[in-house]
């Protein structure tokens, strides 16, 4: 069995006569995203701030490739130590010092770079969070979302083995909050690290996790994918879960999975053996979205996409969720197949017609440069049999997938 | 009368409250105070040579004279003000008592060594306190209390390297540097007061002057200068960088106590310093 790179053992924390952790026992595997999930004051900093070493267990041992923590040579958990980085929640930049400066400090200080290279490495990560205009400005003339980049900036420099994020999409928009998802998502693709993430962003942030692992009385009572945790019966479902997730989801306006799942059981539950019919959406081409313009871009694209899958099939009945990131799904109660098409048909004449104003259209426009960035929406048709389960009908819905539209921002027109 | 049961209870030092407590309450406090202050200064101690010895790290330099900047030399200018003005008042005082008993020529002796060997190391201590001192307290409290020391051990900074080394360092440079500029324009100052406006002799004071001061009372003059930078670059720092362990406040007013403690457990120790290093000297 896999060896986890972090695991807690038996890890109880006091604070005088106040027990935040009691008996905690997880593990945290290597190249995954993790997400602790629990209410405020449930004690996920001070978990998170035992992985780094800032708090000591008063019982119990964290193991760091199955070593505990404090018997780990000096030399070796000084190598181990260069690169984990952590992102408070909130963010802990040096206000005396410029976005540059407060990037550049950990290579400053730690390494034994030439200026020249440590400024092309700043340089960088500042134009991948797109802060270039703020380089040079100081913190407290930042917006909270930008400072919360400026973290990020400065938590990725190091280009580091472990990230650990305490709430790091806190008071944003649910663009900018998607879009830090996405951009932990991606960096954590790119890069290879190990993401433990804190946040209360549900249903977003399941999109990118591997494993959510939820805090509750002090215990951890569930480790397992976000699929697993549909399954879990526990009050902390109910507590926790329930009360974060929304009706709808904040970015696109459709219905949070639960809300979808609960819908369709209402209506296989009414409709007697009436059939309805099942559309899945891809959205493909975020890839080079995000490259082009940026992870606000690719977020913008998302919303439009769900504005249109509302417009067309929740007007006349439907009902659509977000599966994943950039997949969508709708169910067409009393509908056949061909009706189904009809309205798929009328989708994307109007996508095609209107497009993504806000993706290829004033700033973002492409120039010559970057060429031509498409988007392409996939969409696959299925049946649907009253006392079906919703999961094999949305698979078989995507295996049916073909290309049905595609939009082209072009630059060299 | 008093109801029996309140009677005993009064007999027992307070409802609920044995009697053995009550007369012990004030000495449990007093040792609680006692141990306290015992337990900071172990830790003040432990923290200054952690501090001092990570002066000599690779890339202090550059940290360390911005420091010297801070600490010394925005702090000349108030430094040569009171320095000026405590040599004019001195100038006065002892031209008018000199002048009782037929000693005006010795103005410049009884200015210039009592700036030399204690007036200057200890206002310029004093004023550099009040100046960088609180301001080193609330600039590290507050980085404490908004997590970014926690910030730099995470980013594997050494938050002692990094914040308190260079303003210790800083401190035992720019102190004596400080103090005999507070020394000489305190002289000057003398001379103004006590020659050019109360007409003592302009020749007997300079010659008093060179002939009264050896090179003695200027090492002991430097050697305080040195005690008071490494006492208050101590406690300025260390009340600042444990603000967030406070047991009477919280978030911002623990920095402001916490600055208010750095300031006057400064002015103390440097009184306190002054009369031991005195002692051990003289």
């Amino acid at each position: 069995m896999e060896t986890p790179l972090i695991e807690f053992r038996n890890v109880t924390k006091r604070f005088g006569d106040r027990t935040v952790l009691e008996n905690v026992n997880l593990q945290i595997y290597e190249g995954q995203v993790t997400t602790i999930v629990g209410l405020s004051g449930s004690g996920k900093s001070v978990l998170l701030k035992h992985i780094i070493g800032l708090m000591m267990p008063d019982e119990g041992a964290v193991l760091f490739r199955g070593k505990p923590l404090g018997k780990i040579e000096k030399t070796d958990m000084e190598a181990s130590s260069v690169r984990i980085s952590y992102m408070f929640q909130d963010n802990a930049l040096f206000d005396s010092m410029t976005v540059h400066e407060n990037i550049a400090l950990p290579l400053r200080e730690t390494t034994n770079l030439e200026k020249a290279e440590i400024d092309r490495r700043v340089m960088a990560r500042i134009e991948q969070t797109e802060l270039g205009e703020a380089a040079h400005r100081y913190p407290s003339e930042l917006s909270g979302g930008m400072q919360k980049r400026v973290a990020l900036a400065r938590a990725l420099v190091i280009d580091p083995q472990i990230v650990l994020f305490d709430e790091p999409t806190t008071g944003q928009d649910p663009i900018r909050k998607n879009a830090i998802l996405s951009m932990i998502a991606q960096y954590q693709r790119k890069f290879g690290f190990t993401a433990v993430l804190v946040s209360h962003e549900i249903p977003d942030v399941f999109f990118i996790s591997n494993r959510i692992l939820a805090l509750y009385d002090r215990k951890i009572v569930f480790q397992g994918t976000p699929r697993e945790l549909e399954n879990f019966e526990h009050p902390f479902k109910v507590e926790v879960i329930r009360s974060m997730e929304g009706l709808r989801d904040e970015l696109t306006g459709l219905y949070s999975r639960r809300q979808f799942i609960l819908n369709h059981a209402q209506l296989i539950g009414k409709a007697d053996g009436e059939t309805y019919s099942v559309v899945v959406f891809t959205l493909e081409g975020l890839g080079p979205i995000i490259a082009t313009f940026g992870h606000d871009a690719a977020q913008e694209a998302i919303k439009a996409m769900g504005m249109f899958v509302i417009k067309h099939f929740d007007a006349i009945g439907g009902f659509s969720s977000r599966r994943n990131t950039n997949e969508f799904v709708t169910v067409l109660p009393y509908s056949d197949q061909a009706e189904a098409e009809s309205i798929l048909k009328d989708f994307v004449l109007d996508f095609q017609a209107y497009g993504i104003p806000e993706l290829c259209a004033g700033d973002r426009r492409p120039t010559a440069a970057d060429g031509s960035v498409e988007i392409t929406v996939l969409a696959g048709i299925a049946h649907g049999q009253p006392n079906e389960d919703i999961d094999s009908i949305l698979d078989a819905a995507k295996n049916q997938q073909k290309e049905i539209a595609r939009l082209r921002c072009d630059g060299r027109r | 009368m008093m109801p029996d049961e309140d009677r005993r209870k009064f007999s027992e030092g307070g409802p609920g409250r044995p009697l053995g407590a009550f007369l012990s309450g004030p000495f449990a406090v007093f040792g609680r105070s006692a141990i306290r202050w015992i337990n900071n200064s172990g830790a003040s101690v432990l923290f200054f040579f952690r501090a001092f010895l990570k002066i000599f790290r690779p890339k202090q330099f550059s940290k360390i004279v911005q420091q010297v900047y801070y600490i010394g030399a925005r702090s000349s200018m108030i430094i040569m003000l009171v320095g000026l003005f405590t040599g004019m008042v001195l100038g006065l005082q002892m031209q008018s008592v000199l002048g009782n008993v037929g000693a005006q020529g010795y103005l410049g002796t009884i200015v210039a060594l009592s700036l030399i060997r204690e007036l200057g190391p200890v206002l310029a201590a004093i004023m550099i306190t009040a100046r960088a001192g609180s301001a080193i307290t609330a600039e590290i409290g507050i980085q404490r209390i908004s997590e970014q020391v926690d910030a730099l051990a995470t980013m594997r900074i050494d938050p002692l390297r990094y914040l308190i080394s260079p303003r210790i360092a800083a401190a035992i440079v720019s102190f004596p540097v400080l103090t005999a500029m507070f020394d000489l324009v305190g002289i000057l100052g003398g001379y103004i007061s006590g020659v050019l406006i109360m007409g003592a002799n302009s020749g007997a004071y300079i010659f008093r002057v060179q002939a009264s001061v050896e090179m003695e009372d200027i090492t002991h003059g430097f050697i305080k200068a040195v005690v008071f930078a490494v006492v208050v670059s101590t406690v300025c720092c260390f009340q600042g960088y444990f603000a967030h362990m406070r047991t009477d406040s919280h978030g911002a007013k623990a920095v402001g106590l916490a600055t208010t403690s750095a300031v006057v457990l400064s002015c103390v120790f440097i009184l306190l310093s002054d009369y031991i290093v005195t002692s051990l000297l003289i």
